[in-house]
């Protein structure tokens, strides 16, 4: 079934019509040809595509050109040197080899069919061997058999294309122009998809769009918020638009399971994975590169799933998502894969290798780009049991050269955090104590916009403290670190840069005994959130790091997702049901800890602000701003006024009118009330008392006697 | 507002009701032994034994001289208020859910659950005035709703009966006939299990609470839907203040997930809101378990909540509870 249809609907219309729905296969249910019941189905081309490869029911079956041409004695050889080399791929059907002899001369044709069991194999058997060198003078052409009728509708003269009128297309940028300044937010529950304002001013989301199977899994902004991604069985699509969510563009990719966008939101990578036809193979991983603009791919790379697992580590089955990182800063123009004992950087403008080769690192575990330019930091670890030491260095690309690199000894792990303007880049150092019993905790910190990138060395005071979370300040010189041992760690704020020492980084302080265990960083700085997940219930501090003072402590129980929006005004938090069943929703708080509304949400799954791209303004413009904040203040503050005027008005008048139907009812009940009255005494035996009527409170004295004695009292 | 808990009972709290008064209160729970409690300083008074089952509702008369309890050991009981002795006993194929007594006392509804080949039916018992003279025929018997009715109830002048159960539906009934007057709208009505059923004190209105995480208020006589509460819990019990426009929700997670999670997401609290403006505007924490009882003081001064954990809590307001402004 294309589309999922409300089987709750299905079922009682089935109940209805007296039908056990228990009793039927659905998939057994055949519609006649041609007819769709009116139901349009979205996926008309992509249907047809499909239709195409399997009109012929030849997809699985390629055909090899440029072979030798031989005569009939020599024709069992070549056939067993061509099955050879094409059994190594997959199963070659029974008779399923067949290389045509010209009847006149008694010679092969230099060419055959291979017919596999499933066109992944033929597919498969195709990219592998096109271009395979036989000889010195025969190199294989392999085709799929159904694109030869593609080939040949080719017409022979060159048609000059139709230039389509131009169409000027949508602001897809429009939403940027609210007037009340607002962000816009996707969120999904149960089957629904809906996108809303924040509208903090009258405390309440206001809806933009809300589509019921939008996605088949998930949806995701792309990185500036122009469009809205949603995942399906047939590929992925993008929605934008002025006013609401059109879809822009698809990209065809069947069984899609991941998408990633570059920064710049150029490209769209898609990653699906497949069963294999053999059981003991790994799964085959396809993903392609979309232009996200005219849909094209730009690149495709397939390959079984052991190529793209890097390390083992997370992801799905053994992939860590995204495969390819983007590097470069917002223009797209490179990414990167980490393989086995190298790094493939790509380039955009050909989409192939830079220098046509991979950068050969021997044992490399992980790289990350410098978020703002074309660097890579890149994670060795020791080899030869501590003879080589563990190092991190710096590659600029596209030269290959190495910028900095420094040597690390007796190292488990290092973990890289980029600030978030490339300016520094800190590691996280795992090493081992002498015994190599335990491990303990320093960060090595790159100055990297400074001259010969100076590293500096930042251990903690307790060295036995863990390390729960660091994280840099967006856009500033300070991060923050949540360590300790206990139940309840300490969160500790360095700064790169402070007025005593420029080029040192000092403590600010030390907050002691918090229960959090993750950090949340208003993107515009300044703010930040310790949040207490999971194993604290959703325990939030808003700490304001230039004052060094906590704003507020609140809780939203069992939150599992804190996200701030994209200009640093209010904070999301959301519990989802993946983590938790009860009470799931979403709270909108203000950037200094003031919850502004909740919303309940059964079956809540995803919140997701709509991101925003970078502020035209330039740094000295924006300071500006913040210095004379007072005066560019001053017209929304008589904005918020007069809608808060406005909306105690509105408040009041509906609170009268709700107020004024009530003592219609309540008057009309007295009334009736009144009307009864007689007839209710009848029911009571003519007691008069009504509940109006006031009983009297009577003061009854009881006397009791306990015991009774006789005596006899001598008189005298 | 310091609460008063009354310990009395062993097993979860079904029901609680006050006498016209308002001095004593009544209530009912799983263990077999209803019992009756100063309302004020929650001594208490006494028990009335006799059920052998789970004792689901009860009612006192207009005079606090006679009880009536249904109970899951398929009997209605009548009983003395005062010297705790049983008066008579109904009896019922089924499990007794349900009872309430007429306006003068005469008529008493009782509904009984499905049970074996026992489909769930509405009972209207004739109370004699004098005991000796009671006897156990029905005087109408209504059936028809799907699966267990929670609550019956009297309208204006005995003419009609109001049920609600399980199936979400309110019914309005003819006493005269039996015959089905009216059923609430799908589209405005509850989407789950109905668990309560609350009259106003002049009987005008009724306030439902459903599972489905809604309180709703009807007209009595023509069954409009007139407000709706919204929550986020179970509602297992409602009651209005006769005093204030306010209204009480009470409930929490089902019973059996309440081992499961930390006691802040059960829900427990008692919900108070504006009955007018349908917002909440404040809450009563205490009980462990949800809330299954709830009954509003006939003073509007104080209230009690009885729960799954086998308590009461009886709570006297303080006095800047009458003068909240919202």
């Amino acid at each position: 079934m294309a589309d999922i249809i409300n089987m709750k609907d299905a079922e009682a219309l089935a109940a209805e019509w007296g039908i056990d729905t228990s009793q039927i296969d659905f998939d057994s249910i055949e519609l006649p040809p041609g007819e769709d019941f009116g139901i349009i189905s979205d996926d008309e081309d992509v249907y047809q595509e499909e239709q195409l490869d399997s009109d012929t029911g030849f997809g699985n079956v390629i055909v090899v050109d440029n072979l030798p041409v031989v005569p009939l004695e020599k024709f069992e050889k070549l056939e067993g040197v061509v099955r050879k080399i094409y059994t190594q791929i997959g199963v070659i059907k029974e008779d399923g080899l067949w290389m045509p002899v010209d009847s006149k001369t008694n010679k092969t044709l230099g060419y055959c069919f291979i017919e596999y069991n499933t066109p992944q194999e033929a597919e498969l058997a195709k990219e592998k061997t096109n271009g395979y060198r036989l000889d010195k003078s025969h190199f294989f052409a392999v085709n799929m058999f159904d694109d030869f009728d593609r080939f040949m509708r080719v017409p022979d003269e060159w048609v000059a294309p139709e230039i389509k009128p131009y169409v000027p297309g949508e602001n897809l940028q429009h939403w940027l122009t609210d007037e009340k300044a607002r962000d816009q937010f996707v969120i999904r529950a149960g089957t629904d998809t809906e996108v809303f304002w924040n509208d903090a001013r009258h405390l309440k989301p206001d809806p933009v769009y809300k589509r019921t199977y939008w996605t088949e899994s998930y949806v995701q902004w792309s990185p500036l918020g122009t469009y809205l991604a949603t995942v399906h069985r047939q590929g992925a699509a993008v929605w934008g638009g002025a006013t609401t969510f059109n879809r822009l563009m698809r990209y065809a990719h069947p069984q899609v399971k991941l998408i990633d966008f570059s920064p710049g939101e150029k490209y769209l990578v898609t990653y699906s994975s497949h069963e294999p036809s053999n059981p003991r193979d790994a799964n085959r991983v396809v993903i392609n590169i979309f232009d996200v603009r005219t849909g094209k791919v730009m690149r495709d790379f397939k390959g079984s799933a052991d190529e793209f697992a890097i390390g083992g580590a997370g992801g799905v089955t053994g992939v860590s998502w995204p495969v390819f990182r983007w590097g470069g800063g917002k223009d797209d123009k490179y990414f990167a894969k980490l393989g086995k004992n190298m790094i493939s950087v790509y380039e955009t403008e050909t989409f192939s290798l830079i220098d046509k080769k991979s950068m050969k690192i021997e044992n490399v575990m992980d790289f990350t780009w410098s978020p703002a330019d074309p660097i890579i930091a890149l994670f060795v670890p020791e080899l030869g049991g501590g003879n080589q030491p563990a190092r991190v260095s710096l590659v600029q690309i596209p030269g290959k050269q190495e910028l900095r690199q420094k040597n690390l000894f007796s190292v488990s792990d290092c973990k890289m955090y980029w600030q978030s303007c490339g300016d520094y880049l800190a590691v996280k150092v795992d090493r081992y104590t002498k015994t190599k019993k335990s491990t303990y905790t320093g960060f090595e910190l790159f100055r990297i916009k400074e001259r010969d990138i100076p590293i500096e060395v930042l251990e903690l005071e307790n060295k036995n403290d863990k390390i729960i979370a660091f994280a840099w300040e967006p856009k500033g010189h300070r991060f923050a670190v949540i360590h300790g041992d206990g139940p309840r760690p300490d969160v500790s704020f360095y700064s790169m840069k402070t007025a005593q020492h420029s080029g040192r980084v000092s403590k600010l302080t030390t907050l002691k005994g918090k229960q959090a265990n993750a950090l949340f960083w208003s993107p515009s700085g300044h703010y930040v959130i310790l949040a207490g997940m999971k194993g604290f219930n959703g325990q939030l501090e808003f700490y304001n790091v230039d004052e060094l003072e906590t704003m507020a402590t609140a809780e939203h129980f069992m939150a599992t997702d804190v996200d701030w929006d994209p200009t640093g005004r209010y904070v999301a938090t959301a519990v989802t049901s993946v983590h938790h069943e009860m009470e799931n929703g979403f709270n909108i708080w203000s950037f200094n800890g003031k919850l502004l509304y909740r919303t309940l949400k059964d079956h809540f799954f995803q919140y997701q602000w709509r991101p925003r791209p970078p502020s035209f303004l330039s740094a000295e413009k924006e300071e500006e701003i913040a210095k004379n904040l007072k005066k560019y203040s001053k017209k929304y503050e008589a904005e918020d006024q007069d809608v808060s005027l406005l909306l105690s008005e509105q408040d009041r008048e509906k609170r009268r009118l709700l107020k004024k139907e009530w003592e219609d009812w309540v008057n009309r009940w007295q009334r009736l009330h009144e009307e009864e009255k007689l007839e209710r005494q009848k029911l009571r035996d003519g007691e008069a008392s009504d509940e109006e009527e006031e009983y009297e409170a009577k003061e009854v004295e009881v006397e009791e006697v306990l015991d009774v004695s006789e005596e006899v009292v001598s008189f005298e | 507002m310091r609460p008063i808990l009354m310990k009395g009972h062993e097993r979860p709290l079904t029901f609680l009701k006050y006498n016209r008064e308002g001095d004593l209160l009544f209530s009912c729970a799983k263990d077999h032994t209803p019992t009756v409690w100063f309302a004020d300083d929650g001594e208490r008074l006494g028990t009335y034994r006799g059920h052998n089952g789970a004792v689901w509702s009860c009612d006192v008369s207009r005079d606090s001289m006679m009880l009536i309890t249904a109970s899951a050991d398929q009997t209605a009981k009548l009983w003395n208020v005062q010297t705790g002795a049983q008066l008579f006993t109904f009896n019922f194929d089924s499990p007794a859910r349900s009872v309430d007594l007429s306006v003068g006392d005469n008529l008493a509804v009782i509904t009984t659950d499905p049970f074996m080949a026992f489909t769930s039916a509405i009972h209207v018992k004739r109370i004699a005035s004098d005991s000796s003279e009671q006897i156990g025929d029905s005087v109408l018997v209504l059936k028809g709703p799907q699966g267990r009715i929670n609550r019956a109830v009297w309208g204006p002048l005995n003419r009609t009966i109001i049920s609600a159960g399980e199936d979400s539906i309110i019914r309005r009934w003819d006493t005269e006939t039996g015959k089905l007057l009216q059923e609430s709208e799908p589209e405005v009505g509850h989407k789950k299990q109905i668990t309560s059923l609350t009259k106003s004190a002049d009987c005008s209105h009724f306030i439902t609470g459903s599972l489905d995480k809604s309180a709703k208020l009807w007209d009595i006589r023509d069954l409009s839907l007139i407000k709706t509460y919204l929550t986020e819990r179970p509602v297992n019990a409602v009651t209005m203040s006769p005093l204030l426009d306010h209204v009480v929700l009470g409930g929490g997670q089902d019973a059996s997930a309440v081992t499961t999670t930390d006691h802040r997401a059960g829900k427990f609290e008692a919900k108070f809101f504006d009955k007018i403006l349908q917002e909440e505007i404040g809450g009563v924490k205490g009980h462990f378990g949800p809330i299954n009882a709830l009954a509003f003081n006939p003073d509007g001064k104080s209230f009690s909540s009885g729960g799954e954990d086998g308590y009461v809590r009886l709570h006297h307001f303080d006095p800047d509870y009458f003068s909240i402004k919202i």
